[in-house]
């Protein structure tokens, strides 16, 4: 039916990473040897996705600062996490710079020191008690979406004798469809990490290293509160419902 | 100006932002509880249909193998099916019955299973008419993987609808399409079907570009 004509921009897949990817040694057992099957003909097993709009979200859930603390009795600021406060906002648009309203972002990531508060990670920095580091909201009618939370560390892994990841925020969005559905890192503007850390550097081109990268916004920080990275997401852009007529 | 289905030059377009793995973590994100954090009212996790649901109640399972044959612990996976009567609800809410988007995890420990609870979907048909084999639609994210891999699962005992599926059949290797279907095994009453998806090497699963 309406789904007939709707196609998506076909995936550069030379502009994201390979599967195959030997400086990040984990994807070498985990890649696939042989080629995608292209599916030629569209339906609606990919054309259509879920709608995340009676999801009922947390009064905090993309309040990092405010939605977990271990003690529950510790309010004001000693139940605060420690770190260098910030939003971290943007629009989700796109190919055609139309955006994307009411889709599910979704974050993730490690404290100030560099840990995340998971079973299995043991690196010595110490969890955070007032911190979870994980986040979620739908985004506006305009496509915005926000979260406030802390700039994460940087964090040893162990690729080589001596990797660090760069200070990075997973995320997670939707899109209208499975099609468009896109899972990245955001650096942080500036990081000297990042041009030497292995998954930064299964990108062949470092314009799309740039799609990556969080912006410091001065106009969009508070004063005496915290500053803001912009992150604007871009994902697939759909071609039937381009007409230039407006 | 009226240019309907006009694409603008590549040079207009904006790029995609680019995939990276999810990483090890992806748990703290997106499956709250594997990770051992406290989950929040409403999660989207792995129980896709509740007794109300129209359909054929099935449990499916499945493993993560890597290219040297050792199990991948680490992995998420994204369903997305249509209902019985092969319609896709895009409409995700946890008190209907049923809803076609789940998440499962292989696990850290023992047999590493991934599982989700849901209905057997419908043969749904194709833009161009042609009916597709009962299926669903599988995303693998996972540390080591830069960009998730996008897989079917079918089922064993659809065998006429499989051998018409446009879908099974654009994979030249008949031997590959056998990647895609799930197993069926019957256990306290209850239908399951299993599906291992293997990311490298023999019997590799075939992944799709769309
Ligand atoms: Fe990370």
């Amino acid at each position: 039916m309406q789904n007939a004509n709707k196609r998506f921009v076909e995936r550069d897949r030379d502009w994201h990473p390979p599967a195959y990817a030997p400086g990040y040694k984990t994807s070498v057992a985990r890649s696939p040897s042989q080629a995608l099957v292209s599916l030629q003909a569209p339906s609606a097993s990919e054309l259509t996705g879920p709608d995340f709009r009676q999801l009922r979200m947390g009064r905090h859930d993309n309040d990092l600062l405010m939605n977990f603390r271990e003690d529950p009795a510790l309010a004001g600021s000693a139940g605060l996490p420690v770190g260098e406060r910030i939003i971290m906002f943007g629009r989700v648009v796109d190919q055609f710079g139309k955006p994307v309203p009411h889709t599910l972002v979704e974050m993730w990531q490690a404290n100030a020191g560099g840990r995340y508060r998971h079973k299995k990670d043991g690196y010595l920095a110490p969890l955070d008690p007032n911190f979870g580091g994980v986040g979620r909201c739908l985004t506006d009618e305009q496509g915005w979406y926000r979260f406030r939370t802390i700039k994460p560390g940087p964090y040893p892994w162990g690729n080589g004798i001596n990797t660090w990841r760069p200070a990075h925020i997973h995320v997670s969005v939707m899109g209208p469809s499975i099609s468009t559905r896109l899972v990245t890192q955001m650096y942080f503007e500036g990081d000297p990490l990042i041009p030497i850390c292995p998954i930064v550097q299964t990108l062949k081109d470092p314009e799309a290293v740039e799609t990556m990268i969080g912006r410091l916004d001065m106009a969009r920080s508070r004063p005496m509160d915290c500053l803001a990275y912009r992150f604007d997401l871009v994902v697939r852009g759909e071609l039937q419902t381009y007409f230039e007529n407006q | 100006m009226r240019q309907p289905n006009s694409t603008p030059t590549a040079e207009l377009m904006l790029r995609e932002t680019a995939s990276q793995t999810a990483g090890p973590y992806v748990h703290i994100g997106l499956a709250l509880d594997v990770a051992g954090l406290p989950e929040r009212d409403e999660e989207i996790w792995n129980r896709m249909a509740w007794p109300e649901a129209e359909g054929e109640h099935i449990e499916v399972v499945g493993t993560v193998i890597d290219g040297n044959g050792d199990p991948v612990r680490d992995a998420l996976l994204e369903a997305w099916q249509a209902d019985a009567r092969g319609e896709y609800r895009p409409e995700f809410d946890l008190e209907q019955p049923f809803n076609g988007f789940g998440r499962t995890a292989t696990t850290a420990e023992g047999a590493s299973e991934w599982r989700l609870e849901t209905i057997k979907p419908g043969a749904v048909t194709r833009g161009d008419g042609r009916v597709m084999a009962p299926h669903i639609n599988l995303a693998i994210f996972a540390r080591g993987v830069n960009i998730h891999l996008q897989t079917r699962l079918y089922f064993e005992d659809e065998t006429e609808a499989n051998a018409a599926c446009p879908v099974l059949n654009a994979v030249e290797s008949p031997a590959r399409r056998q990647t895609l279907i799930a197993r069926r095994e019957e256990a306290d009453g209850k239908v399951r079907y299993r599906l291992d998806i293997r990311l490298q090497g023999d019997n590799e699963t075939v992944f799709f570009d769309f």
